[in-house]
């Protein structure tokens, strides 16, 4: 019984013993790692749904962004809060109903204050649910570790995959229709001389092929990405 | 009867769940090395789609929808559930991929070998989720024509799979920029493969 209530304790003071700083040099890689060499969306491959579908535009994206942070930070502590009293057997279930309130959370909390952009992800924020970078996190990291850790590593990734997303996003919107953020941003003078937008990155399979061109660019900078053959 | 082959062939070809809406992309792009196994894990979708679309319609329809809850009594008519719908499609959808698993098990011991693993991956697939939330956006009349949207959207996503694991089978053997190799050459390909798609909707049904 004592052996039990020892393997109980962090989970309900979630302050151990050996304390770290709360921003020590392996808190900090938590954050910075999914920016760039363990990015969720060019090397986890998680994720990819939604990260094609809401990048015609910047604004979507970015709310996409803001909300995807919120679930994953919130979900990776609650989980990691439980991850001693969860049986094992049933923890997908578990973690999907946590992960399915919190989105739910979200998407009446953007039909109240953002109609329009809620309008416009449509059914991509019920699908936050199933964004395999939730899960996968949850699986991989929060399950097994401390509360303020696992909030780091979700929020961590939550931004990586914002940053992908903002990043396809942006070059959709300024070659596809030539506006950033809904503003016009390429002048008129340019159509005058003949330059035209570009329909095609506008529709789908354009997403599929920027997120390509950016692994490429990205590996070969990053060498040690590069898969074996 | 018309109605019911144009949508099927609609929610295949048009409104293709990979490169029209990239719904389970990550599953997509994970297990699609070997045909063999793109095979088994199709197969495991088109079923799980088959039979969870139709099951959540019933749900949305009784239960969920403003008013729906109308035959419980007038003082009920107001009703309006449709927060609860995330839960409630995920939780049917968990428990069904639980169940098929069991009864697969039980009564077909070589099917189970084959799509063992898969099953249980299928909970978090998007396209089964994104499935049964298109279903309550779409607004359909009855129960056959969401069993057969649900029909349908699996085998367009069979299809997809399946291609894109021939290919990359192929692929392993050309000479491909080091960088590229692997998931940005997948990539660029299933681009390639939408802008084909992209061709299909010029039909009109």
């Amino acid at each position: 019984m004592s052996k039990e209530n020892n393997r109980l304790k962090p989970s309900l003071f979630f302050l151990s013993k050996d304390r770290e700083a709360l921003f020590s040099k392996k808190n900090r890689a938590l954050l910075s790692d999914p920016m760039d060499d363990n990015n969720p969306i060019t090397v986890q491959v998680l994720g990819i749904c939604s990260a094609l579908a809401i990048t015609v535009q910047l604004k979507p994206a970015i709310v996409m962004t803001i909300s995807v942070i919120a679930v994953m930070g919130a979900s990776n502590v609650i989980v990691s809060i439980l991850r001693n009293l969860i049986p094992n057997r049933i923890r997908i279930i578990v973690q999907l109903v946590v992960v399915a309130s919190l989105v739910a959370l979200v998407d009446q909390v953007l039909k109240a204050f953002a109609y329009d952009v809620y309008k416009e992800l449509s059914i991509f924020i019920g699908l936050i649910i199933t964004n395999c970078i939730v899960m996968g996190r949850l699986e991989a990291f929060a399950l097994g570790n401390g509360v303020w850790k696992s909030f780091l590593d979700g929020v961590g990734n939550a931004a990586g995959y914002g940053v992908i997303l903002i990043i396809v996003a942006f070059f959709r919107e300024l070659l596809g229709s030539g506006n950033l953020y809904g503003y016009k941003v390429i002048p008129d003078a340019f159509y005058e001389m003949g330059y035209e937008n570009n329909g095609l990155m506008l529709l789908s399979p354009m997403a599929l092929i920027t997120v390509g061109i950016l692994i490429w660019i990205q590996r070969s900078k990053n060498r040690k990405l590069i898969e074996e053959k | 009867m018309e109605d019911y082959l144009n949508l099927f062939v609609k929610s295949i070809f048009i409104e293709n769940m990979i490169f029209a809406y990239f719904l389970g992309m990550c599953s997509y792009l994970a297990v699609s090395k070997t045909v063999k196994t793109a095979n088994g894990l199709g197969l495991a979708v088109i079923f799980v789609l088959t039979i969870t679309v139709p099951i959540n319609f019933l749900l949305n329809e009784y239960l969920l929808q403003p008013g729906s809850l109308s035959w419980l009594g007038t003082e009920y008519e107001y009703l309006d559930l449709s927060f609860l719908s995330f839960i409630m499609f995920i939780a049917v959808i968990a428990s069904m991929v639980q169940l098929v698993e069991m009864i697969v098990e039980k009564f077909s011991p070589e099917l189970y070998g084959a799509l063992g693993i898969f099953l249980p991956l299928i909970a978090v697939n998007c396209a089964i989720l994104g499935g049964s939330l298109f279903m309550q956006q779409k607004d359909f009349s009855g129960i056959l024509e969401s069993s057969i949207y649900g029909f349908g959207s699996g085998i367009g996503w069979f299809l997809a799979i399946v291609a894109i694991a021939a290919i990359r089978e192929k692929i392993t053997y050309s000479n491909i920029p080091g960088p590229l190799r692997g998931l940005g050459i997948t990539f660029i390909i299933t681009g390639l493969m939408a802008i084909g798609f992209m061709s299909f909707m010029g039909i009109k049904l």
